[in-house]
């Protein structure tokens, strides 16, 4: 081997992923004394958080002061259709508020009520109006806050210790390609600066990953070059597991028209606030989608649901405020009785319910993206929507309370959208974000105490970073193979076609198969070009991960032989209340997937106690409700 | 339903490059990201560009356009003429690493010096409490995707590589501007460091920051004007301006930062080329501020100081030093009736309340 340069580093914490939990985790850690670096891959604040809208869910009891932590779960367990870790769900419902709350400390400013509290909105999903929201650009606030408070930490060190970067700093610009391991434990990370292509080593003995997730694997999609699934794979690699990799969520309102905003979401506060799904028809047909678990919650004619807008007590709410699943599913089937638009979606109406002056206040940026992206004027014509391949519910297997990784390594921990468990099958609205900060703060906290309590730090093994470096360059020495593009775009076409939004086993199988067939191409995808910030070279990195994660999803599918949530499947078309006991757990035997079943831990007592017989008897197996009612009788006695 | 278009873009590195032609398939409907991303996948797989959200909220994708800092994600094919070639070229005001990806960290410098959010000592987590109309000031400011598509057409740095170090850019001044009308920021001077560290001053109005700014935040009217006008109110008083203009008379060493129309001169090492404008602009900047206000009736009263005395305790000048006939004029000799308004002093009655 030639001689290559490497850029070493010492860190005790490093965190990869500069979204919302990146930079929540790094906070916590810093915090702790711990030495901590950033990795992210694209520039510092720009990480996907930014895109996210209608806020971020905390049951603060602003809006409404019968909300609490206790509705919250009930609201995250629902959604998720029983399958979430209800621990990791119990966290969040008790956490989140204290995580927006702490932001307020940091410099954000979010919206407020009358009474100069938090202001609270309507979101799918949700009982009380419950998300904490800046307009419609809460997520930009969320990470320019946690920057900013990076940022004010480093002013700490400078002044403490005469270095901006004395005990945190960011490597933006920057990939990593492996993590390396000392017998079970992790020892550092291996990756290239995006902008030189030159490598970068960390030797540290605490990793947290907090990737996001996996979504460029599909054609339609709201999500960035960022998302191919590193932390995922990276996960795996190092022996760590994945579950509920089946589920993912499709955004049900992606525009599908114009070109130039396809996939771009129109957010829930458009339904929120009185926007309506039509046919090509003009029939409002959310009324006919509402699933009998639902029906008590829902109004059945248009004008309970419209008065729902203003006398949210009295009245039900309107179907279009279903969780995202089932309105996805709603505008698939109407599609494909043949009553959708032209591009194959279905129309988003707003224009004829409010006023233009009235539209322009409450979605400002919505407007505004359209008006310039597209020239569509949303006060004045519907917009034409459809299904957007949007978040992965499934990600590493992880401690509720600490974020560690289950499998057979340690020292790697994970948070946000690469986790899995918290949402279960499906996922509320703006329960993402309050999960970054949660769960940020958990995994950053436990990293540091793990790292303290080593007695010897692990050693990055020579000829590991050797193979790392080989592995990276490959794709620029070969010239023979395809181009990365395209291997990226036929993935994208056997995701999107066979293992999309509705599943069947025989397309599942087929998918497998061809996935297969991609995996040989993609072990010898050329990069044309040098080493300096070539777009070619990066992405011919990531498709080995996008790939391995695409495996994830569709064996599962297969396996998972009934509908659930972010899974529908054709062919079993029900739930099933044994399927609920049952996660599927993905991990890596040498270099291929392999998928077990693992029943779902047990709710507590007191937990469960919080629903009502009639709702968990959708859900529940006839054994699971005898003990429940067991203990029901126990409690009354 | 393609056509043909043509592209000219600079590829290249920090050793220099060139523009070079492209004739690329267009898509109605597309923008100009869209376009590069089909040259990527087609004719220049390492053509390097950033772009994460392709939906103008991450402000990754800046570059220029024919010549104009714009995003390329949110620039529609369809505001060119069909014949019309499209350049690209990458920001100018930073340093080219490859292609049109350019050395940005100067921003990011300059966001670890501005002093972040100082929380007030007393409220407790959970019990802010803040009115809407207070904090919407700063929530315009915070709308910023950091794009740096203003720090880029900002001529004070934009041709002047030599002020990067004194001036932070209008991204900056904002950011300082956001603190400084925080409702609950415990920090009181943000002002003061917006010109003395910031470089405030260099700032001419030109507005041209405003005018590129993708989330039409209002840079100078909101941001800039409302900081430099208190730093002028805090730095005025006329019974310093007096005593300094007699000193100097006196040949004493002068001490005092005497007026606003020297705010920019607190960096005595700035160099002077700092203050440059472009066509439109005006060369006597704060004069122009002074004159779009007319008479600053808010402007606070200055304390009362005492007079400037020499080691004996004594006015340094008297009747014997002086160098004319007859006692000078209380309001300084070269003072000149009528005042022009912007020197008037007035404490308007509901001076205190709020703006609006
Ligand atoms: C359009 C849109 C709207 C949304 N709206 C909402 C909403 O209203 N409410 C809500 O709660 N949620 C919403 N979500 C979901 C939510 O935004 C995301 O789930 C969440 O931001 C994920 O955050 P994260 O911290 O896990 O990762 P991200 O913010 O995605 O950050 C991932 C980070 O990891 C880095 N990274 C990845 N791979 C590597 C690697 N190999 N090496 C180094 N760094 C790497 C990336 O550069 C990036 O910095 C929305 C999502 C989208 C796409
Ligand atoms: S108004 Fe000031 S900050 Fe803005 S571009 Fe002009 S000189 Fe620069
Ligand atoms: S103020 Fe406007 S132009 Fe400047 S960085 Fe922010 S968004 Fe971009
Ligand atoms: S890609 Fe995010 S602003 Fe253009």
């Amino acid at each position: 081997m030639t001689e290559t340069r490497i850029e070493r580093h010492h860190y005790d914490v490093v965190v990869i992923g500069a979204g919302g939990a990146g930079l929540r985790a790094a906070i916590e850690a810093r915090l702790a004394g711990k030495k901590t670096a950033i990795i992210s891959k694209s520039l510092f604040g720009k990480a996907h958080t930014v895109m996210a809208e209608g806020g971020a869910a905390a049951a603060m009891g602003n809006m409404n002061s019968r909300d609490n932590w206790q509705v919250h779960f009930r609201d995250t367990m629902r959604g998720g259709k029983f399958l979430n870790n209800f621990r990791m769900a119990e966290l969040h419902a008790k956490e989140s508020p204290h995580r927006i709350w702490e932001l307020e400390t940091y410099g954000a400013l979010f919206d407020r009520t009358k009474d100069g509290k938090i202001s609270q909105r309507n979101f799918g999903g949700h009982e009380y109006p419950r998300l904490a929201h800046v307009g419609d650009r809460t997520g930009l606030e969320l990470i320019r806050t946690l920057q900013q408070k990076i940022v004010s930490l480093q002013q700490e060190d400078k002044r403490d210790h005469g270095d901006y970067e004395a005990r945190i700093r960011v490597f933006s610009e920057t990939t990593i390609t492996e993590l390396l391991l000392d017998g079970d434990r992790v020892a550092g990370a291996f990756g290239y600066y995006r902008e030189s292509g030159e490598f970068i080593l960390f030797e540290a003995p605490a990793v947290v990953l907090a990737t996001g997730g996996v979504g460029r694997s599909y054609k339609v999609t709201s999500n960035s070059w960022e998302y191919t699934g590193d932390g995922h794979a990276l996960a795996l690699r190092a022996g760590a597991t994945l579950i509920n990799m089946e589920f993912l969520q499709f955004h049900p309102t992606g525009m599908v028209w114009p070109p130039s905003v396809k996939g771009i979401l129109v957010t829930e506060s458009v339904r929120g606030d009185g926007g309506v799904l039509k046919n090509s028809d003009g029939k409002r047909f959310m009324f006919d989608y509402v699933p009998d678990v639902f029906r008590k919650q829902y109004a059945e004619t248009e004008e309970e649901a419209d008065r729902w807008y203003t006398d949210p007590d009295n009245n039900r709410r309107p179907p279009e405020l279903l969780p995202r699943d089932e309105v996805a599913r709603a505008i698939n089937s109407e599609v494909k009785a043949g009553r959708g638009t032209p591009a194959g979606g279905v129309y988003l109406d707003i224009a004829s319910r409010r006023s233009a002056e009235e539209i322009r206040r409450r979605l400002p940026s919505m407007y505004h993206q359209f008006k310039e992206l597209a020239d569509v004027d949303i006060t004045k014509e519907p917009m034409e929507v459809g299904p957007t391949c949007h978040y992965v519910m499934g990600g590493v297997e992880v401690d509720p309370d600490s974020g560690a990784a289950f499998g057979t390594v340690r020292g790697l921990f994970a948070a946000g959208e690469v986790s899995g468990g918290m949402h279960g099958s499906n996922r509320l609205g703006g329960n993402s974000l309050s999960d970054l900060l949660v769960f940020g703060k958990r995994a950053g906290g436990h990293a540091a105490s793990y790292a303290d309590q080593l007695t010897a730090r692990p050693a990055v093994a020579v000829a590991a970073v050797e193979a790392a470096v080989e592995t990276a360059l490959a794709p620029l020495q070969r010239d023979t193979g395809e181009s990365p593009y395209t291997l990226q775009q036929d993935l994208q076409a056997v995701m999107g076609d066979l293992v999309g939004i509705i599943r069947r086993e025989n397309e599942l199988v087929d998918a497998l198969a061809r996935l297969a067939e991609l995996r040989e191409r993609v072990a010898k995808v050329s990069a044309a070009g040098g080493r300096r910030y070539n777009p070619g070279w990066h992405l011919a990195l990531d498709l080995r991960n996008m790939l391995v994660v695409s495996e994830c999803t569709a064996k599962a599918a297969l396996e998972r032989q009934e509908s659930r949530g972010g899974h529908t499947r054709e062919d079993h078309p029900g739930m099933d209340p044994k399927w609920r006991q049952v996660n599927l757990v993905c991990s890596l035997d040498g270099d291929t997937v392999r998928l077990t079943r693992k029943p779902l831990p047990k709710m507590r007592g007191e937990l469960i106690g919080l629903f009502d017989r009639g709702e968990l008897a959708k859900y529940l197996t006839d054994e699971e409700l005898a003990e429940f009612d067991a203990l029901a009788e126990e409690a009354s006695k | 339903m393609g056509t043909k278009r043509e592209f000219r873009i600079w590829r290249g590195d920090e050793n220099g490059g060139d523009l070079q032609d492209y004739t690329v398939e267009v898509n109605e409907g597309e923008v100009v990201l869209d376009v590069i991303h089909r040259l990527q996948a087609t004719e220049a797989p390492d053509l390097a560009c950033r772009w994460n959200c392709k939906a103008g909220k991450c402000g990754s994708c800046s570059m220029e356009i024919n010549g104009k800092p714009r995003l390329s994600c949110m620039t529609r094919m369809s505001t060119f003429e069909e014949a019309e070639t499209v350049t690209v070229t990458p920001l100018r005001t930073f340093p080219v690493i490859r292609d049109l990806v350019t050395d940005v960290s100067f921003n990011y410098e300059k966001a670890r010096e501005t002093p972040a959010f100082a929380p007030p000592a007393d409220v407790a987590p959970g019990d802010y409490r803040m009115q809407q109309v207070d904090v919407e000031r700063s929530q315009e400011f915070r709308k910023c995707i950091e794009c740096f598509l203003c720090q880029t057409v900002c001529h004070v740095i934009r041709d002047h590589e030599e002020n990067k170090q004194a001036f932070s850019g209008p991204r900056f001044f904002i950011r300082a501007a956001e603190l400084d009308m925080h409702p609950l920021d415990a920090r009181t001077d943000r002002k003061e460091y917006a010109q003395a560290e910031q470089g405030l001053g260099f700032c001419n109005i030109t507005k041209c920051c405003t005018e590129v700014c993708p989330e039409h935040i209002k840079i100078t009217d909101n941001g800039i004007i409302p900081m430099k006008e208190r730093v002028v109110d805090h730095r005025y008083d006329p019974l310093v301006w007096l005593g300094s203009k007699i000193f100097r008379r006196g040949q004493v060493p002068q001490t005092f930062v005497t007026s606003a129309q020297h705010g920019g001169a607190v960096h005595s090492s700035a160099p002077h080329g700092g203050v440059h404008s472009h066509a439109g602009g005006s060369h006597d900047a704060p004069h122009e501020v002074e004159a779009q206000r007319g008479v600053n009736w808010r402007r606070e009263v200055p304390h009362p100081t005492a007079p400037a005395t020499d080691a004996n305790g004594k006015l340094p000048l008297t009747e014997l030093t002086f160098d004319r006939a007859a006692a000078p004029s209380p309001f300084g000799d070269d003072i000149t009736f009528p005042l022009p308004p912007e020197h008037l002093n007035f404490a308007h009655p509901s001076q205190d309340e709020p703006k609006h």
